[in-house]
């Protein structure tokens, strides 16, 4: 089944300079009774967003109006702990399309890659570069181009790794269960002879 | 001769039913479980496609991170629950998935009741919506958790499209010290290698310190394998694990069953293997851990001091460090023994097998909670529920003044009802310590269930060396 395509974008970008963000912050496990995959985007960061009763924080970033865009920018070894996809579809039904790291956690990185959300490596001091330029100037342009695979801001550049495989669903929009259905008489073979 | 392999690739390599250049190994799954709360959208997705379920006898579904622990018997009050739970009966019966429901005799948590059935067995693929499926791996097997779209991968086809990860052994030598148990061996690793020290690692234990420990004690350590950020982490088989399996429900019987010891006594890493990483560490360093942080890394002796944020190396790392602490509401250089807690969690897939509540039983028998402090005791599995009542342990648990629960995952998420209350401290024998996992403001000190026990008794944190414990 066709996803959402990912090419290159150009957006300001939003910080939040917290290292070791765990999925349970980005959508706390009490938001994760819903069964479908939609509407997770008001309860993204929730405890951080919102006080106990409700009132938006001021001083975190989802709330400051001067911070816009399609991507956001965190400290090292985002998304640890728990597999909770519902991480990732709240982190794309809140419109974000890029998460910037120096370090993602293994699953988190291959669900967002599944949902459509490009995570983008850079150094620790690009990373760092990055995070005070947009603190310092909002309005900050940030590009990333998946097919030349960099990230830039500023006239600052630098190339990020990506899978080859997973390159190419990111930009036509594939399904890694369309791949896996082709192979289904060699996967009924094994399950047979196993 | 072929080159030596480590276990783990031994089992992967098995498993890739294709391997094609410039994509990920088609990975074949020879055991799913499934819950009720990352499954329904993968269900959805099957729908959409028109398809069925691979091979429903490689599925196993339950409920437990969204269940209640207390009367089970009764509808589940809270609306969205109810319909998640119900969402998986509707789905299992539709696609004729077998379901432990609630009220089933071998319902629970997914991680306890698949060793304790015997559909977790050595050399498998194993895979579940849920981070902690690491806990498989103490049988000797390649387990690991994924993603919604991952389950309806492996719904849909029964492989996973997954890339190798690198493999490290991290060996124990030595004899353990009194009152340290497998939970402070893994709490111990993590606060030396950090929360990601593992992220992109497949982890073999290894040493006779692990050698020498029961099928539950390893199930504790592979169990917190994704708290360093490795994929997965698993212990070779070995006498002690083909005892644990024999005679289980869906284990292999009789010759059956000799003929598969025979296969699985082939399971370890050949001599002169590769792995990317080495860490060593010696029994005799390990002491009762516990953490004062916000993540699973942020740990030390219980005897310690919390470490200043001059300590630490980086300005991020010292910005993320006070904000814990702040949150945990604790100081910087303080210490943490003699702090006093409100709440006491025993449960979770990490300590909630029969061995931990004999444990806990042992040493609180003829005492009582101290005042104010409310403990909560929930039980792996509805059969680790009737053993402990067969032993008695209820009436233990009873007269110090614990509750003991239904079986589910409870307050480790605090998905449910069971919260911890903004503010308070609780002693929890779960494997996450993250801000609000255990409730919205929760504060939560992981530690062994022995010294979750100790801290029961006196109402703060407590070296268990200090009670009298066997060593």
């Amino acid at each position: 089944m066709s996803k959402e395509k990912f090419q290159k974008l150009i957006s300001p970008a939003v910080p939040i300079a917290v290292e070791n963000i765990d999925t349970d912050q980005i959508i706390p496990a009490r938001f994760l009774k819903a069964t479908t995959r939609e509407g997770f985007g008001d309860n993204l960061f929730r405890d951080w967003r919102y006080d106990g009763n409700n009132n938006p924080i001021a001083e975190f970033p989802l709330n400051n109006a001067a911070y816009t865009g399609k991507i956001l920018v965190a400290g090292k070894n985002f998304g640890c702990g728990s597999s909770r996809e519902h991480a990732a579809w709240a982190i794309y039904d809140y419109g974000f399309r890029v998460v910037v790291s120096s370090f993602f956690a293994d699953i988190f990185k291959n669900n967002a890659l599944n949902n459509a959300v490009l995570p983008v490596v850079v150094s620790d001091q690009f990373l760092n570069e990055l995070l005070e330029t947009i603190q310092r100037d909002p309005k900050t342009e940030v590009t990333v181009d998946l097919e030349n695979q960099f990230i830039s801001f500023n006239g600052k550049k630098e190339g990020f790794q990506i899978n080859a495989y997973k390159k190419t669903c990111l930009m036509n929009g594939y399904d890694d269960i369309d791949y896996l259905l082709s192979l289904n008489r060699e996967i009924k073979e094994y399950d047979l002879t196993h | 001769m072929s080159q030596p392999k480590t276990i783990f690739e031994k089992i992967w390599d098995k498993h890739v039913v294709k391997r094609a250049d410039g994509y990920p190994d088609a990975v074949f799954i020879d055991r799913h479980f499934i819950h009720e709360v990352t499954s329904p959208q993968a269900f959805d997705g099957l729908r959409k496609r028109g398809i069925g379920v691979f091979n429903v006898n490689r599925t196993t579904a339950t409920a437990d991170h969204n269940v209640p622990t207390k009367d089970q018997h009764l509808p589940i009050k809270e609306a969205l629950s109810r319909h998640q739970v119900e969402t998986l009966r509707k789905n299992c019966a539709e696609f004729g998935v077998e379901l432990y429901d609630l009220g089933h005799p071998f319902q629970g948590i997914v991680h306890i009741i698949g060793p304790e059935l015997g559909l977790t067995l050595p050399g498998m693929t194993i895979v579940c919506g849920d981070s902690h499926t690491s806990t498989h791996g103490a049988f000797g097997n390649v387990a690991f958790g994924i993603g919604t779209s991952e389950v309806e991968q492996v719904l849909a086809t029964q492989c996973i499209l997954q890339y190798k990860p690198k493999t490290m052994k991290i060996e124990i030598n030595g004899k353990l010290g009194k009152g340290v148990v497998s939970k402070d061996i893994i709490l111990y690793i993590i606060s030396k290698i950090s929360a990601s020290g593992a992220t992109g690692y497949f982890v073999e234990y290894a040493g006779d310190a692990i050698r020498s420990l029961s099928m539950e004690a390893r199930m504790t350590i592979c169990n917190m394998s994704i708290e360093m950020g490795a994929r997965g982490g698993l212990i070779a088989p070995d006498e002690t694990t083909f005892a644990y399996i024999k005679g289980r429900k869906f284990a292999p019987q009789g010759a059956a069953f000799d003929l598969a010891v025979e296969e699985w006594k082939k399971l370890k890493t050949d001599e002169g293997a590769k792995y990317d990483t080495v860490l060593t560490f010696d029994a005799a360093d390990i002491a009762p851990m516990i953490t004062y942080g916000t993540n699973p890394g942020m740990g030390m002796k219980v005897t310690d001091r919390i470490p200043t944020a001059n300590e630490l190396k980086e300005l991020n790392e010292q910005v993320s460090f006070k904000k814990s602490l702040e949150y945990m509401g604790l100081e910087q250089g303080s210490q943490l023994l003699g702090k006093a807690i409100d709440y006491v969690f025993i449960g979770s897939c990490t300590n909630a097998r029969i061995e931990d509540l004999r444990e806990v039983a042992a040493m609180v028998r003829g005492k009582k909670k101290a005042a104010g402090v409310e403990v909560w005791v929930v039980p792996g599995s509805k059969q680790v529920q009737e053993q402990a009542k067969k032993e008695g342990l209820d009436k233990i648990f009873e007269a110090a003044g614990f509750e003991l629960r239904e079986p589910g995952c409870s307050a480790c998420l605090g998905m449910n009802e069971d919260k911890i209350p903004a503010g308070k401290y609780c002693i929890s024998t779960s494997n996450r310590n993250f801000e609000g996992r255990q409730g919205p403001k929760s504060r939560t000190f992981l530690a062994s269930p022995l010294s979750a026990a100790a801290a029961a008794i006196t109402g703060k944190v407590t070296d268990v060396r200090e009670f009298n414990v066997k060593s």
